[in-house]
């Protein structure tokens, strides 16, 4: 299958790396990129054809955040539907975050994921560590074994390293072992029991808030530890106006500190909250709308790096009941692409700039293939068709979930076609493959 | 009745589903229906053949009692829940319990639950109206319109008026219903509590003023609404302990005194002397405690009138 020729024909290629934007043919051979013809000259004979019509050739999608819920929570997604899902959405990688059950702190268990994955259809699986054994903060994994089986990231995502000193270790040592080190800031204590933001909505439904201050106290403590270290640092679903003002002044500094944000922070408030909506309840929460604008504002201006997903499967079990009791989280796979076209679109920004938050910029950070197109690069690629405008209908996604806050919300755009390694593993119009 | 016009909702969740004109006719029904407790034979026939489920899920003396009283003087039946005594204790999720309770077909629920919100899950899942008998920190609407029928008999009218609320207002669904109710009727409201029992956003979001010390809250009032500290539950985090509390926030006689004279002085009980109120201001002959009680039977007879007759005229055919 990898050693077929495929060529695809009239497509507008968006490859920032390469600098182009323009009408190409582009060979596949083995799996790989073999050529770019911005001459449209390559033919068609004994060779399968893809007839792009204008759709747009990008480089695989990367989403570095998402939580496929194997081992322990495969009622809510597995490593086959989540895979399946990212294809959908146009991601050709993903990094899976540790927090299963049990957590993904030994060698031997990214061993078994990886392996699992590669015999699945859908996108690569590329699986993140725990920073510390059990998620628990205190004692850190065994960072050179979890590299040798294959991690390329460390994180305790859900939770946030409170002991500092366990966290100056971490920086230092993930940074030895060529691992990323991914923060969750979140300081405890203020953000104890909190349901959603902290703010006006919070106030009349009589929920308890998490204040923005939570998110930018411990941002401001992992960046001065990167900058007493002098390690990088990736801050994960940044929500905050403050939070990104720190970014901002440590990256000034010249600290290597990377963040993302979630289609979710830069599409809703808060105030999409009211009527308790289950599916809007997310950690950290839905902000208040100068939290919006200075998101929108960061990624304009390139503070924010990258945006990942943060797909957070949940069954009804976990999301048909009271607020205060639903879990934290929802999905994303399906609907990051549409809605990050539909942001530049609001931004005024150019393709390019889609295809850096979506591919490129994952790419570099995590240190992974992918994020071009150039010749020799694995054939990872997403056909994306601009004009299609319509609701989104949840009960099509290839996740086990359905708790998407963007329900019958219109998307503007969507990937009809992705390939893996040569391989095509989502055709929009043989979506049952 | 008069007031046939105006449309009624399917539940009863919270005050901002109601115009000022909504929230008059249910005090003018509940004056009707106050007539009907002070009868030989405290009974109607309005609701008979009518079953109506008291689901509370958090523990309640007072606004169970009432809706249970309120129920049976209509002549309706009653079937009583309780997290402890119902499957709720042996892990029953709410959707399990709301898809069990509309299987016995009620007329109406009333429910009581700790989360907020949980009214509105219900309401949104059953055929039945739901009513609201206070939920989280979100919402207790019966206990405000209470309130408002008291300060209304006692002074007229609300609309104008000065009401001052006092205690925890972070924690109180009391307090933010009642902002709601009286902002509606055209009161000016002042809301004080210390700053860690207080929440953002109150002046932007009821239009209320707030403050931090009780003297500017009460100046003036023509009413105070004291709000129930619970001790036993955050104080000796959120403050320093009772006695400070009282020190600070207490209302006693010279605090009293800056309001206007005859300030009505209410509470949605039960009261912790010495704490929210001195023991001399509680027997104050301003102090509209006990009626607050007498008219929450005729409130919750009024509410479950309304929506259950809505309900019927809404489906003429399950009435049948």
């Amino acid at each position: 299958m990898t050693g077929q020729q495929i060529v695809i024909k009239n497509a507008r290629i968006i490859d920032p790396a390469q600098g182009l934007d323009q009408k190409v043919d582009a060979l596949i051979e083995g799996g790989r990129i073999a050529r770019i013809d911005p001459g449209l000259g390559i033919p068609g004979d004994g060779r399968k054809v893809i007839e792009a019509g204008d759709r747009w050739l990008l480089p695989g999608l990367i989403d570095i955040h998402v939580h496929l819920r194997e081992p322990g929570h495969e009622y809510k997604e597995d490593l086959a539907s989540g895979l399946a899902a990212a294809a959908a959405g146009g991601f050709t990688s993903v990094l899976a975050m540790p927090n299963t059950s049990p957590p993904v702190d030994r060698a031997e268990l990214i061993g078994s994921l990886l392996s699992k994955a590669k015999g699945l259809k859908g996108a690569r699986l590329y699986q993140s560590a725990a920073m510390t054994r059990g998620l628990k903060g205190e004692e850190l994994t065994e960072y050179n074994e979890l590299k040798l089986a294959g991690a390329v990231a460390v994180t305790d995502d859900g939770r946030w390293v409170t002991d500092s000193a366990v966290m100056r270790r971490v920086l230092c040592y993930a940074q030895v072992c060529g691992l990323l080190p991914i923060t969750h800031a979140q300081e405890g204590a203020l953000s104890k029991d909190g349901q959603i933001h902290e703010g006006r909505v919070s106030t009349r439904l009589g929920l308890r808030g998490f204040p923005a201050e939570a998110e930018s106290i411990a941002v401001y403590r992992d960046l001065a530890l990167a900058r007493l270290t002098d390690t990088p640092i990736h801050v994960c679903h940044v929500s905050s106006e403050l939070s990104l003002e720190l970014i901002r002044k440590f990256k000034s500094l010249g600290v290597r500190v990377t963040c993302e944000t979630a289609p979710h922070y830069l599409h809703l408030t808060d105030e999409d909250v009211a009527g308790y909506d289950t599916d809007k309840k997310m950690n950290p929460p839905l902000r208040a709308k100068a939290d919006q604008k200075a998101l929108r504002e960061a990624v304009k201006d390139g503070t924010i790096d990258l945006i990942a997903t943060d797909h957070a499967p949940h069954s009804v079990l976990e999301k048909e009941c009271e607020f205060m009791e639903a879990a934290f989280g929802v999905i994303g796979l399906e609907t990051a692409l549409s809605l990050t076209y539909e942001l530049i679109q609001d931004l005024g920004l150019g393709p390019a700039k889609l295809v850096e938050l979506l591919s490129l910029n994952p790419a570099k950070i995590l240190g992974i293939p992918g994020g071009t197109l150039a010749p020799g690069s694995p054939a990872d690629l997403t056909l994306f068709d601009p004009d299609h405008n319509g609701p989104y209908d949840v009960n099509t996604s290839k996740s086990k979930s359905r708790n998407s806050p963007f329900k019958g919300r219109n998307l503007k755009g969507k990937a009809v076609l992705t390939m893996v390694g040569g391989e095509i593993v989502f055709d929009a119009q043989e979506p049952t493959i | 009745m008069a007031y046939e016009h105006l449309s009624w909702p399917k539940d009863l969740i919270d005050l901002d589903q109601f115009t000022a004109e909504h929230l008059l006719a249910i005090l003018d029904s509940a004056e009707n229906f106050k007539e009907v407790s002070e009868r030989e034979i405290k009974k109607v026939p309005t609701l008979r053949g009518k079953l109506v489920v008291l689901f509370f899920h958090e523990n309640s003396t007072r606004t169970r009692l009432s809706f249970e009283v309120a129920a049976k003087r209509l002549s309706a039946d009653t079937i009583a829940l309780s997290a402890s005594g119902s499957s709720m204790s042996k892990g029953e999720t709410l959707l399990d319990t709301a898809r069990n309770i509309m299987a016995m077909n009620p007329d109406a629920l009333v429910i009581r639950h700790s989360a907020s919100g949980a009214p509105l899950f219900l309401g949104e899942r059953l055929a039945c109206p739901v009513l609201n008998a206070g939920d989280g920190a979100h919402a207790h609407p019966t206990q405000a319109l209470l309130d408002l029928m008291t300060i209304r008999q006692k002074l007229g009218r609300i609309d104008g008026l000065k009401v001052a609320i006092i205690g925890d207002i972070a924690h109180s669904r009391v307090a933010r219903s009642n902002m709601i109710g009286l902002r509606t009727l055209g009161a000016s409201v002042s809301v004080c509590g210390p700053p860690s029992m207080m929440v953002m956003g109150l002046r932007e979001e009821y239009g209320v003023s707030v403050h931090s010390r009780p003297e500017p809250a009460l100046e003036g009032a023509d009413a105070v609404i004291m709000l129930r500290i619970q001790l036993e539950r955050q104080s000796g985090r959120l403050f320093p302990g009772a006695r400070e509390y009282a020190s600070v926030y207490g209302l006693n006689a010279e605090r009293l005194a800056l309001a206007k004279p005859g300030c009505l002085l209410l509470h949605p009980g039960p009261v912790n002397q010495g704490v929210e109120l001195t023991p001399e201001v509680y027997d104050c002959p301003q102090s509209v405690i006990l009626e607050q009680v007498t008219n929450g039977v005729a409130i919750r007879m009024a509410l479950l009138y309304l929506l259950v007759d809505n309900s019927e005229r809404r489906n003429p055919a399950a009435a049948a």
